[in-house]
């Protein structure tokens, strides 16, 4: 399991790595955080001839807050976003999803662009950022694009990325105020691909019922899948046990048609996401009331 | 081929290396650090865990020229070469090894969560030890030579 | 100085320094000048006619010293012997098929060796795999246990009528009488499916010839290093003295490594012969999933017959046994199976039936726990369903079929794996469970706990199970032990260790015999050169029966060390007493000398060795069993189960374990928590996922799942001490002995678990899945 020789070039900035990507063209590969990459390549699943390393490009490593939201330079360590106050302040529902992504060890290493960019569909971040309605900011050599999440995301390991196109910072707007959020999976072992997640956002108008919801899960099709119509179900409704389980089967009956594989039958799936949709629902539902100043004023829905 | 400069253990090392050479290898192979151990070679099992720049790394998912400018410490730089490192000592203590093939991937897993979490419970030194796989122990005295070091740690800081 | 107890106590391990400081050597960092490194090219089909292999490419890129394919080999290419006949039973049909090097006419799993390519490095080599190229006819696999013995079914050996390995049946009593006479008869199915070993260290093969010496040193991951030794001896045509085996530090056993003369033990020491420079393969994780042994896969349709009252009256099973591709390891693990059905209870009538079964998959050999396993699924789970028909309580089924103090020696008249008679040399089983209930308090979790949790929503379930294990079999072992002059004690035994602790339980052995601290006793093991006579680490044996050894060695050397300090010191021999690494006359300090002095005066420069004494402190024994020795224990759990996600916690985890007399404590608790995590990952995690073409779905730590520190609950253990008769130490073994129960336990404390919810649920197979658990949950609704 040794992988096969490439050329590698280290370059100290964006500019430089995206003028060696178009340099070399369909045959380079930037390598990010290298979690995912590396172990392909180790298997020789992956080959690339040429490795562009952007682990030295410093100007891509940071979080900070901007008016658009909190912004994340794609090479910034998944470890560092676990870390950060300000995404814990700023991004709670990214705060409780990064303990999700495999170990410590991992996240040493794995980088937030890079996890996006490889749009793995059962990866935590993906769902996030659909869930959080993130910004993809994306540059080349020809210029700088910026994409909504919906966009970006375009099937089982596709991403709306060009050859020589790098993301360089997602963005994640600010969250409303009676907005609360909570992140919840089940994988097989603690560290693991999820079996099936859901990233949750509730935002309670002043009354406490439903304004908005964006429910994202993982692992259930090519890419992160949002559960439209269990929103539909949410919307302006007060919260109440019904209604969570009614949002629920909306999500796993309606929304997702998951696949089946080793470890989860397509049933089984649906079935984590009904359970997963109500739980996490259950607990955003009640971080925004906590949120809101207004616990109780709507506790029997 | 390429040149890279770094710190092994407190030692600058130069070497010249193929790119695609994994840094576990260039530690087992071209510097003689074979205690650094490759159980999967995909980053699952944790055996190959050494510390890159003070951080805990899976040295199969890394080249060795990414390695370039930076310190790596291995578990052959945990003790003086006298004495244990307390750590070490704790697993002695508690027979936290059997085989001791995933032991020192374990250690250098453990020494940084222990300077983020010098006091842990139980299920905070189980989940750290979630990405390091040992097929002997269970586990159980893992976790009760870690407990032991923290509690001798804890003492010793009274 | 008294002398001072060893045997008994926790004393801490003497290779520790080593394994931590990473100074301990593994065979993947023998690293010699000029060596070469190896990849195979593998088999990408389970079954297929190899047409031809071109490797000329590959023999042209820069880097490649030479490529093997298994014409090139000559008349060095021969299948591997036939490690384990099966025992004499009668009417035993068997066909021995076993491995070959690299494949010739025919490949028969995936990831069997096509070719072997040398090159300056690793990563050479497998650049070089790429340029062989492989002429392959596919033909239909064979994978399903029940489609293989289907008329037509395609044939992995074609010589052979069918499929069929192996058929076997033994007796004990008469079953049908005893179904005529039972109250109820329960029937049910049973399914337990193959898992990996999975040691972290995959496997290694280091090898060097030295021309001027005419010595071969092998380094090899084995389990056994001596048979190794005498087997490439003689396929290499050269004496036993000039060939080296090494298993250093071994990374984890559990059976694979004890399987012998695997395509790559072979061809690495013949490939230094030719070359000239040393050579060195270490498996990848990659090709540990097809390249190294595997095991469990059974079906089993079992019935039992019991009477108004519970006890079991008779036992019929007829299962198939799945032994891969080839046979080598003959009928060691259905013949586990079949002799660990029978357990600890006293079950008059048995009937078991198997036939082992070729398929296109890797080949089958023991696993920790070797079969048992299922033979204590099988029993256990019969009993659960027999208690739940006749309404009576798990635990008292099991004490009212319990074999009694008085009954011991029990035979149970068919043969075990070593072709003895299955005998259980002793036991005490009713207070094991007693104990076990108590330890996880089962009366007060049935009558108060269950209920409350019921009624708070709570699905929690208890389990509770018995076992017993064979450990401790035959042939032989040896030890040498010896004084040396400086004070320190030489312990040199055959068998390689893996994690076991021998260089502290050996030593303890020998340092109460002799009086030292088991710090200077300094154990060698696995090293060919220091003792050349032996078999191996396996079936539970090595404290057994190169314990034992240790045992008797030390003895001898107590001995001659009494003999000749009753001389030097002018005391009788009574009067003597060895302790602090001294001989001293009791209550005499004055009078006393040390063990190194002694060891001088033994071996003299000048004057003359006493006439019927031999030089130095010094002596050889070997220990060679009538028969196993019987191990026993009792495990219970406690578990949670989330009905909605199928997700499992283990809340408790009990064990009762007896292995006669204990050497260390430390070292056998140890020993039980790893063997529960291993039984706990085949329960719940491990599975090895076949497709219908015999391709493996999982071969990954991504997919094959080993259970983590999370996954794994904290293990309480209690000891209970009931020596074995048949050696001199009073121990029985316990390597396997925590993976033994598991999967029958968590089968029963999970339907329990569900009981109230899903009361049709019953589970007949391992290992479960959160995924197959929602499917039973389902099902039974």
């Amino acid at each position: 399991m040794k992988p096969a020789p490439f050329d590698y070039f280290a370059p100290g900035t964006a500019d430089e790595a995206l003028a060696l990507l178009d340099e070399h063209g369909d045959t380079a590969k930037p390598l990010a955080g290298g979690q995912s990459l590396i172990p392909a390549m180790n298997f020789r699943l992956a080959r690339p001839q040429v490795l562009v390393d952007l682990n030295r490009a410093a100007d891509l490593s940071y979080i900070r807050s901007e008016e658009a939201g909190l912004a994340v330079g794609a090479m910034t360590r998944q470890r560092a976003v676990e870390r950060s106050d300000l995404v814990a302040r700023a991004a709670p529902l990214l705060a409780e999803a990064m303990p999700w992504i495999a170990h410590p060890q991992i996240r040493n290493r794995g980088t937030v662009g890079g996890s996006l960019a490889h749009a793995d569909p059962s990866a935590e971040l993906p769902a996030v950022a659909l869930a959080l309605e993130a910004r993809f900011r994306a540059r080349s050599a020809a210029g700088e694009r910026s994409m909504a999440v919906a966009d970006f995301f375009k099937g089982m390991l596709e991403t709306a990325l060009q050859p020589g196109e790098l993301l360089v910072e997602v963005v994640l707007p600010a969250l409303p105020p009676r907005t609360g959020t909570a992140f919840l999976e089940v994988a097989r072992r603690h560290g693991d691909y999820a079996l099936v997640g859901v990233a949750v956002v509730v935002t309670l108008d002043a009354k406490g019922r439903c304004r908005a919801a964006r429910i994202a899960c993982l692992s259930v099709g090519d890419g992160p899948v949002l559960a439209n119509e269990a929103g539909k179900v949410l919307k302006d409704q007060g919260r109440s046990d019904d209604l969570l389980r009614a949002a629920a089967d909306a999500a796993a009956n309606r929304d997702v048609d998951p696949p089946s594989d080793i470890h989860a039958s397509a049933a089984y799936r649906r079935r984590l996401v009904a359970v997963l949709t109500r739980r996490a629902l259950g607990r955003a539902f009640e971080r925004a009331e906590k949120g809101s100043g207004e616990q109780g004023a709507v506790r029997s829905g | 081929m390429t040149a890279i400069e770094l710190t092994v253990n407190g030692d600058a090392v130069r070497r010249s290396i193929e790119p695609r050479l994994l840094l576990s290898d260039f530690l087992r192979n071209d510097l003689g650090l074979t205690g650094t151990h490759v159980g999967c070679e995909h980053g699952v099992c944790g055996a190959c865990t050494v510390l890159l720049d003070g951080e805990a790394v899976r040295s199969c998912l890394m080249f060795a020229v990414q390695a370039d400018g930076h310190g790596v410490t291995t578990v052959e730089g945990l003790s003086d070469g006298v004495a244990l490192h307390p750590l070490q000592a704790a697993f002695h203590e508690a027979h936290g090894l059997q085989c001791g093939f995933c032991t020192p991937g374990i250690l250098m897993t453990l020494v940084p969560f222990l300077q983020d979490h010098p006091h842990p419970d139980e299920r905070e030194i189980r989940e750290a030890l979630s990405g390091n796989l040992c097929r002997c122990t269970g586990y159980q005295n893992i976790v009760a030579a870690v407990r032991l070091a923290c509690d001798g740690a804890s003492t010793a800081d009274r | 100085m008294e002398p001072r107890r060893q045997i008994g106590e926790r004393v801490r391990r003497n290779e520790d320094a080593r394994l931590l400081t990473g100074r301990a050597l593994f065979v993947d960092d023998v690293r010699l000048e000029g060596m070469l490194h190896v990849a195979f090219l593998r088999s990408q089909h389970a079954h297929a006619r190899l047409v031809r292999v071109d490797a000329t490419a590959a023999r042209g890129r820069p880097g490649v010293v030479a490529v093997y394919t298994a014409a090139d080999l000559g008349d060095y290419w021969r299948p591997g012997p036939l490690l384990v006949p099966p025992p004499p039973i009668a009417g035993l049909v068997f066909n021995a098929c076993t491995q070959v090097p690299l494949a010739r006419d025919k490949l028969r799993h995936v990831g069997e060796p096509i070719a072997m390519v040398v090159a300056e490095s690793r990563y050479l080599a497998e650049d070089a795999l790429d340029d062989i190229t492989v002429d392959a006819e596919p033909l239909p696999a064979v994978v399903d246990l029940e489609n293989a013995l289907r008329e037509g079914a395609p044939r992995v050996h074609e010589h052979l009528p069918s499929n069929v390995a192996a058929h076997a049946i033994q007796r004990k009593g008469d079953y049908a009488e005893a179904k005529r006479r039972a109250h109820r008869v329960i029937q049910r199915r049973f399914r337990y499916d193959r898992g990996a070993s999975a040691a972290i260290e995959n496997r290694a093969v280091a090898a060097q010839w030295d021309p001027r010496a005419e010595e071969l040193t092998v380094w090899d991951t084995t389990q056994a290093p001596i048979p190794i030794r005498n087997g490439l001896a003689q396929l290499l045509g050269l004496l036993q003295s000039q060939v080296r085996v090494v298993a250093p530090f071994v990374g984890g056993g559990f059976g694979p490594k004890i399987m012998m003369y695997y395509p790559e033990e072979v061809l690495v020491p013949w490939a230094t012969m030719r070359l000239g420079r040393p050579v060195k393969w270490t498996e990848d994780r990659q090709e540990n999933f097809f390249a190294t042994t595997q095991e469990r896969g059974q079906i089993h349709d079992a019935e039992i017959a019991v009477d108004r009252d519970g006890k079991v009256l008779g036992v019929r099973d007829v299962f198939l046994h799945d032994t891969g591709a080839y046979d080598p390891y003959g009928l060691t693990v259905p013949i586990n199976s079949q002799c660990t059905l029978l357990g600890p209870y006293e079950i008059p009538n048995y009937e078991s039936e198997f036939t082992a079964i070729f398929t296109n998959k890797t080949i089958v050999t023991p696993v920790r726990g070797a079969g048992r396993q299922h033979g204590v699924f099988v029993i256990e789970r019969l009993l659960d369903f027999a208690a739940k028909e006749l309404e009576i309580d798990r635990a008292e089924i099991r004490r009212r079929n319990l074999l009694r103090r008085d009954q011991f020696p029990v035979n149970n008249e068919i043969l075990f794996q070593d072709s003895a008679p299955l005998t259980y040399d002793s036991g005490d089983y009713e207070p094991a469970l007693d104990q076990a209930l108590e330890l996880i308090d089962y009366r007060r979790f049935i009558r108060e706990e269950q209920p409350r949790l019921r009624a708070a929503g709570r699905c929690v379930g208890i389990g509770i199970v018995c076992y017993v294990e064979g450990t401790g079999i035959g042939p032989y072992e040896g030890a040498r032990v010896t004084v040396e002059p400086g004070g320190l004690v030489r312990l040199a035994t055959g068998v390689g260790t893996q994690g076991q602790g021998h260089f502290t339980s050996f030593a303890q052995i020998v340092a109460e015999v002799l009086g030292v601290d088991v710090a200077d006793v300094r154990v060698i093991t696995g090293d060919t050169r220091e003792f050349a006579w032996g078999t191996g680490t396996f079936a539970s044996r090595g404290a057994v029966v190169a314990g034992s050894a240790c045992h008797a060695a030390a003895t001898r050397v107590r001995e001659k060390i009494l003999d000749l300090a009753s001389h030097e010191l002018k005391a009788p021999k009574e009067d003597l007493v060895l302790a602090g690494g001294k001989v001293q006359v009791r209550g005499d300090p004055a009078r006393g000398i040390a063990l190194g002095a002694l060891a001088l005066k033994a071996n003299p420069l000048r004057g003359a060795v006493r006439p019927g004494t031999e030089p130095g402190l010094e002596a050889t024994a070997y220990f060679g069993p009538d028969r196993g020795s019987t191990a026993s224990g009792v495990h219970a759990m406690i578990v949670d189960v989330d009905p909605e996600t199928a997700q499992v916690e283990i809340k408790r985890y009990v064990v009762v374990h007896d292995c006669g007399r204990v050497i260390n404590p430390m070292i056998v608790d140890g020993q039980i928590h790893g063997g529960v995590a291993h039984g706990i990952g085949n329960a719940f995690y491990e599975q090895l996922v076949y497709d219908e073409e015999g391709q493996l779905l999982n071969a990954s730590f991504m997919d094959y799942l080993l259970p983590t520190a999370t996954d794994v609950p904290h293990v309480e253990t209690a000891h209970r001490e009931t020596p074995s008769p048949l050696n001199p130490i009073g121990a029985k073994g316990v390597g396997e002995a925590g993976a033994i129960p598991t999967g029958a336990l968590f089968a029963q404390a999970v339907e329990d678990a569900l009981g109230n919810r899903n009361g049709k649920l019953e589970i007949c197979e391992i290992p479960l899945s959160p995924n197959r658990l929602f499917e039973l949950i389902e099902q039974a609704r």
